[in-house]
């Protein structure tokens, strides 16, 4: 059997940020000036990670609780759900997604971060799940607030959550940001902006009054689409699968 | 799904956004850095670096990943038909921070095998690596080669490099750490001596 043959599509370039992008400032002496090599899809990047990462806890889907102190974190308690599928809308199932986010104050628990708003001890502002057969995940979490930075004058970042994937291969691995909806914010971000306007639709989350739970907590739907195989990558259920 | 995807038959990809400075407590407070821990699947050695800016100045919010092979050139994937010949322990991953105070990141891994190209072809021992870091909004995708290892001189993405930045992609032997053989791999992200990176 063939085992270098797949390979993914490319990325979505008319979509994806350029790595130059002078108005979020950090760019500026971090972008590669060279442009990248092109490569063609071999073993080393149809495979990956992502199939042997998925183990985790029930409880770690739940960041009003996660911190372990016994006492609940402060803030508007919000259910963040949706599925990872690849671009045939194909389910990833058994995805590892990784969130981090500010408390509702806007401010990380990190000890770079010196904003001076309150630091919520019950709220480490870190979750993972893995997804299910459908390729769901569901977080409950505390809606995160704005906060500054210092890329301009009067700059605030909107409100948003911060998802780590890995899907099936190493060209599949994504790092993005879920973004509320109706945020004024959105207008004047220079990150969310290095993505073209008519595709920020993917990054925004809808409100979704049936996934919002009585006296409990408000809904978010958030899909999420990884870059789908370009080519049946391997025989299913053939030989080496991971046991 | 609206009127403007240019490509209605498929779902749109969902666009990268940078990791930000703050990835520590979620994805590197259990920093994988010992990718090989029964110490069963090939030669034990120690891969370390540093990332650098186009100013020359260390970045120090950046985080390294790490996928590779094993010592025979297996990767414990379902994609590899011969996964189930990969030990247990090792699933060829690794994923750390540079170090605050030094800037240095570090894996204790082993030296992968050689690895089947396209076409029959054969790839020299590498580590995949992706990079990281506030001001990047979409990753940074490069390999790891080992300067002086034989299949070097026919691996087919290494040749493709042009030859006056193929350094650029090379670990070199770095004396020893806990009596194993160590490499550096310094990243550049831009200017003099950048590093090669892929688009993949």
């Amino acid at each position: 059997m063939s085992t270098t043959d797949a390979s993914y599509r490319r990325r979505d370039d008319a979509a994806y940020p350029p790595l130059d992008h002078p108005d979020y400032g950090s760019t500026r002496t971090r972008h590669p000036k060279q442009p990248p090599v092109p490569l063609e899809h071999t073993l080393s990047e149809v495979t990956g990670p992502g199939p042997a990462l998925a183990e985790v806890m029930p409880q770690d889907a739940d960041l009003t609780t996660n911190a372990g102190t016994g006492a609940e974190a402060m803030g508007e308690r919000i259910i963040v759900t949706g599925r990872v599928l690849d671009e045939d809308g194909t389910p990833q199932a058994n995805t590892l997604v990784e969130i981090w986010q500010c408390n509702a104050a806007g401010r990380y628990i990190h000890e770079g971060d010196q904003h001076p708003a309150p630091i919520d001890p019950n709220f480490i502002g870190r979750g993972r799940c893995a997804t299910d057969e459908d390729g769901t995940y569901r977080f409950l979490t505390i809606k995160p607030g704005a906060y500054p930075w210092r890329n301009h004058p009067n700059a605030w970042r909107p409100a948003h959550i911060h998802f780590s994937l890995f899907g099936p291969a190493l060209v599949t691995r994504l790092i993005t940001q879920m973004y509320f909806p109706g945020d004024p914010l959105h207008e004047l971000d220079p990150i969310m902006g290095s993505v073209p306007r008519e595709h920020w639709h993917r990054m925004i989350g809808d409100y979704d009054h049936s996934i919002t739970q009585e006296e409990w907590a408000l809904g978010y739907r958030f899909d999420i689409v990884l870059r789908g195989p370009d080519a049946t990558p391997f025989e299913a259920g053939g030989a080496g699968a991971l046991a | 799904m609206s009127a403007t995807e240019p490509t209605p038959e498929l779902l749109p990809q969902t666009p990268s956004q940078t990791v930000g400075p703050f990835f520590h407590y979620a994805l590197t407070e259990e920093p994988i850095d010992r990718l090989d821990p029964d110490g069963q699947a090939g030669q034990a050695i120690v891969v370390h670096g540093t990332v650098r800016d186009g100013a020359g100045d260390l970045v120090r919010d950046a985080m390294i990943e790490v996928w590779q092979a094993d010592g025979g050139g297996r990767y414990r994937h379902p994609a590899d038909g011969r996964s189930a010949d990969v030990p247990s322990s090792f699933i060829g991953f690794g994923r750390v921070a540079v170090a605050k105070e030094t800037g240095e990141f570090s894996v204790t891994t082993v030296m992968p095998g050689t690895v089947p190209g396209r076409g029959g072809t054969v790839q020299a021992p590498h580590l995949n690596v992706h990079v990281f870091a506030r001001g990047l909004l979409n990753h940074l995708h490069t390999r790891v080669y080992f300067e002086g290892a034989a299949a070097n001189d026919a691996d087919p993405v290494l040749t493709g490099v042009p030859s006056e930045r193929r350094h650029t992609l090379l670990a070199r032997p770095d004396g020893e750490q806990d009596g194993l053989r160590r490499y550096r791999f310094d990243v550049v992200l831009q200017g003099e001596g950048e590093t090669v990176f892929f688009d993949a």
